[in-house]
């Protein structure tokens, strides 16, 4: 009843009360142009492109065939026994928060086994091992459907695999709002340390690079006919998706300094909206989650000094999202990037990856550029062909989610000493 | 500490056995089942061939031909629920539409329409590399069951915080809990707040069949789903929705808006320990279970009704009944305990929502409903179950639980509406 | 042609490729009174090693197979009593 009486009320996090900041101590990234956090790091500073021919599946016949493919993801860093019973996203899932744990350095073994929480988004649950267990079902009948479907498939198996491996029984749980997801996780993590919980392990991954979720992507005509991923661009013509994603670890700032541990940021500020339906003639709920999130983390405009943007890619939501930032910050008003034109969206396991970057970022001083893009189409100020050195206080990072979710997060520099 | 009080104005369900809130306490409080065999596919290949199913025509509940084509059977049930919660509740244009938000939960999502579709991609499963040219425009819709949380936005003209919740088979406890969490830390005044599933197709059926958890009592489909019965012998699956409109207490008093109940306290754990199995002591949904009677400030003793997860397992009924001890101590004897899934199967993430309707109907006709189907008392469950009959009682405080794949453990406390004149 | 005896090594290939193999486990060595619980296997992965000896050798294991099956000797045993009480 300990963790009862010690819980705070949920508004406390609003008081600003730096001890009961949310701060992420510990980070991983697993994406096509790097699986580890440095190592995405670095090459994403340094321009690279993760968009390349896909190799999991035969693409003879797709109108498309390149993704942000994770090359050679190497299944032997994930204990043989989770790799036949789960899924290539929740593989992601395992190594990545085994990496944030390690690079947090937690040992969730020497805390209160209830005071540890795993919080997860998923956009699309276990898409490859769900479709080869259909094909099993109807190629070959009802008794070939293997005993880890019903633990593999469904949004859940990622939270659950995490929580078992790391002996997690704080609250938990899994968020679905598409890409948005990612983000309104961040929150969960949040809620939970008000509740009382110690350690948070949050974030997101996906894997949905088997035909059949590919082709949902094709038939919807979301994806970039031409296999270029251009968003903000004059010749922007939709997204191309990718694979992997990235999980942190939110803690007190109290307990993070008691620790001497690094806090790499401040969870500072959380909103998420929904789309008025079509036709309702209201407007987006974009530009009220901006707001809202600065208003949660009480910062004006004028403190953003990056914006990790949604970039969805399609002009008419290119050109929504950028009216947004010219609304609330002014024309050219703040810097603005994106990681997916360089490892392809991933859904919520962009969202998890930006929160992420837009830490490196604070860390290192240095907003990383966008790939690909040559020809702006907005007047947004896109960081373009290198690395632009900045002193980086306050970051904004924005989600939309099909059909209709967005979610801002907005990300201090937590205070030194 | 805050005190998480959040009413309940309105109630919507889609239910095996009948749709709406009236058909549906009318099966309960009957003691009557609506497992039987499988008709939604020919399931005659399979293990457990009985399900709960409903008798569910979407023409009939004013969804349009499009609407019809766009949703999932899943989704459709979101609608029909929330769309008799949202006239129940009376709360449409009551409220900005900032300030309203949607929470659903759903295990598996739209499984019935990415199986049709992928049946047909993939030529019968005949190949690996699908064809896209044979794909619907809107596959991603169900790829992504966002889109059901999106649906009850839309009907409700939500443009607050919206969600799916995804923890398998505690989901439709998680969400109303997730709900209830948002308009108490005031980020909304209103959510719609339940869950929906309607996982009865070939692969979800085969994947149970795979693991043994289904009953196979397919010569008996009605008493097939026999919670706490010593011849339990696996759950039987289930389909359905149940929604819930939830408000601040200002918000629904100052619209004079009728509390069915509040809900006083949630709390989730994991057990850490398997992705479906238990451990026989019930530890952490003992925990559960003393955090949200501490959060609700209840001691157990004010327990008029526990709400069973009750799936009918030989695992999960012995582990629960241990649990049920460890936090309510000898109340555990004393006060009622009953599983609907007994009548309308387990609807996995839908279930809990169920449940939670379930559990405000009790209080608001001060009824509990019974467990069918218990004729053979286990030894190893030892409490009261409220075998076959519907027993009237006054309730004024209900502990709801669930616990599912993933370790997810999860207790909710509701309570009568206090002051309301009862 | 179906395998008319099932072997220790049949299983273990089947243990390996269904169910993977546990950090600090070696399935080469002397492993067959070993029960599978303290092999990193649970109750899952002996389901699924029922489904694909099922598969493998054609003969019906009945729902009760695991109960019989606590250790891979065991569970070779008892296959092939299955095999030879002509159940196929």
């Amino acid at each position: 009843m300990t963790s009862v009486a010690t819980a705070v009320p949920a508004t406390a996090r609003r008081t600003g009360d730096a001890r009961n900041a949310a701060v992420v101590t510990g980070m991983s990234a697993v994406t096509a142009i790097g699986v580890g956090l440095e190592e995405y790091w670095r090459n994403l500073l340094a321009g690279a492109c993760g968009i390349r021919p896909i190799t999991r599946f035969d693409t003879t016949g797709y109108p498309l065939r390149v993704a942000g493919e994770i090359p050679d993801f190497d299944s032997a860093r994930v204990p043989s026994r989770l790799v036949v019973q789960t899924d290539r996203w929740t593989h992601f899932g395992l190594l990545a928060g085994e990496l944030a744990l390690a690079h947090a350095g937690v040992d969730p073994a020497e805390l209160p086994e209830y005071e540890l929480s795993v919080h997860t988004a998923s956009g699309s649950g276990g898409n490859e091992f769900g479709q080869r267990e259909l094909q099993a079902l109807w190629a070959e009948g009802p008794s070939r459907v293997g005993v880890y479907q019903s633990i593999a498939w469904f949004y859940a198996a990622t939270t659950g695999q995490l929580s078992i491996r790391h002996g997690m029984k704080g609250w938990s749980g899994v968020l679905v709002a598409e890409q948005a997801g990612g983000l309104d996780v961040v929150a969960q993590a949040r809620r939970s340390l008000a509740q009382g919980s110690a350690v948070v392990l949050t974030g997101a991954t996906e894997a949905a690079l088997n035909p059949a979720a590919f082709t949902s992507q094709i038939a919807g005509g979301m994806l970039s006919p031409v296999g270029e991923y251009l968003p903000f661009d004059e010749a922007a013509g939709g997204y191309l998706p990718g694979e992997g994603g990235a999980m942190f670890v939110v803690e007190p700032a109290e307990r993070a300094v008691a620790r001497a541990a690094r806090p790499y940021g401040v969870v500072a500020g959380h909103a998420a909206t929904f789309d008025p339906a079509p036709g309702r003639g209201r407007p987006p709920g974009l530009r009220r989650a901006v707001e809202t999130a600065l208003a949660d983390a009480g910062v004006a405009p004028s403190d953003v000094d990056v914006v990790f943007a949604d970039a969805h890619g399609h002009p008419s939501a290119d050109a929504a999202e950028a009216r947004v930032l010219t609304e609330v910050f002014g024309p050219r008003g703040v810097p603005v990037t994106t990681t997916k034109a360089a490892t392809g969206r991933l859904v919520a396991g962009s969202a998890a990856l930006d929160v992420v970057t837009a830490l490196l970022a604070m860390r290192d001083g240095v907003i990383p550029p966008m790939v690909n893009v040559r020809r702006p189409a907005f007047e947004i100020d896109l960081v373009l062909g290198r690395p632009r050195p900045a002193a980086l206080r306050t970051a904004l990072v924005l989600a939309r989610g099909y059909p209709g979710f967005n979610a801002a997060l907005v990300l201090r520099a937590a205070a030194q000493n | 500490m805050t005190r998480l009080q959040v009413a309940v104005t309105g109630l919507g369900v889609v239910a095996p056995g009948g749709v709406g809130v009236k058909e549906f306490w009318e099966l309960l409080t009957a003691g009557r089942t609506a497992t039987r065999a499988i008709t939604r596919f020919d399931a005659s290949g399979y293990r457990s061939r009985i399900a709960a199913e409903c008798d569910f025509d979407p023409a009939q509940h004013h969804l349009s031909p499009q609407q019809v084509r766009r949703m999932d059977r899943c989704a459709q049930f979101a609608v029909v629920a929330a769309n008799e919660a949202l006239a129940d509740s009376g709360v449409l244009g009551e409220s900005p539409p900032e300030r309203v938000g949607v929470s659903i939960g759903s295990a598996v999502g739209a499984t019935i329409s990415l199986e049709r579709e992928y049946v047909v991609l993939s030529d019968g499963g005949a190949r690996w590399e699908v064809d896209p040219r044979y794909a619907i425009p809107h596959l991603y819709h169900h790829l992504v069951p966002s889109s059901v949380a999106a649906e009850v936005a839309w009907l409700a003209g939500a443009e607050g915080p919206v969600a799916l919740v995804s923890t398998g088979c505690t989901a439709g406890l998680d969400a109303v809990g997730h709900g209830a969490r948002l308009v108490a830390d005031g980020e909304v005044d209103v959510m719609v707040a339940g869950a929906s599933e309607a996982p009865i197709s070939p692969i979800t059926v085969a994947c149970f069949d795979a693991i043994k958890a289904t009953s196979p009592n397919n010569d008996d489909p009605e008493h097939a789903s026999r919670p706490f019965d010593a011849l339990r012998n696996g759950f039987v699956l289930g389909e359905g929705a149940a929604v819930l409109v939830l408000e601040s207490m200002t918000h629904a008093r100052r619209r004079g808006a009728r509390i069915y109940a509040t809900v006083d306290g949630y709390a989730n754990r994991c057990n850490a320990y398997h992705m479906t199995g238990l451990r026989p002591d019930g530890v952490e949904m003992a925990e559960a279970i003393r955090l949200a009677m501490a959060e609700a400030g209840m001691p157990a003793e004010e327990v008029d009704y526990v709400n069973a997860h009750g799936s009918g397992t030989k695992q999960n009924d012995r582990h629960e009944t241990a649990a049920f001890k460890r936090s309510l101590g000898e109340h555990a004897y004393r006060t009622p305990v009953s599983s609907i899934k007994s009548m309308v199967g387990h609807s996995l993430g839908a279930i809990g929502s169920l449940e939670v309707a379930a559990s405000v109907l009790a209080i608001h006709h001060d009824v509990v409903p019974p467990t069918a189907n218990l004729h053979n008392p286990d030894p190893e469950c030892d409490l009261d179950y409220v075998p076959l009959v519907a027993r009237e009682r006054r309730v004024d405080a209900v502990l709801s639980v669930g616990s599912g794949f993933g370790g997810f453990q999860t207790a909710m406390v509701l309570r009568g509406p206090a002051g309301s004149g009862r | 042609m179906q395998p008319t005896e099932f072997t220790l090594t049949d299983l273990v290939e089947i243990m390996r490729s269904c169910a993977g193999v546990d950090e600090g486990v070696d399935l080469a060595g002397d492993i067959g009174d070993t029960p599978f619980v303290e092999l990193g296997y649970d109750s899952l992965a002996v389901l699924a090693f029922q489904a694909r000896i099922q598969e493998r050798t054609g003969v019906p294991m009945p729902d009760d197979t695991v109960t019989h099956m606590p250790t891979p000797n065991a569970a070779v045993e008892f296959v092939n009593r299955q095999i030879q009480a002509g159940v196929r």
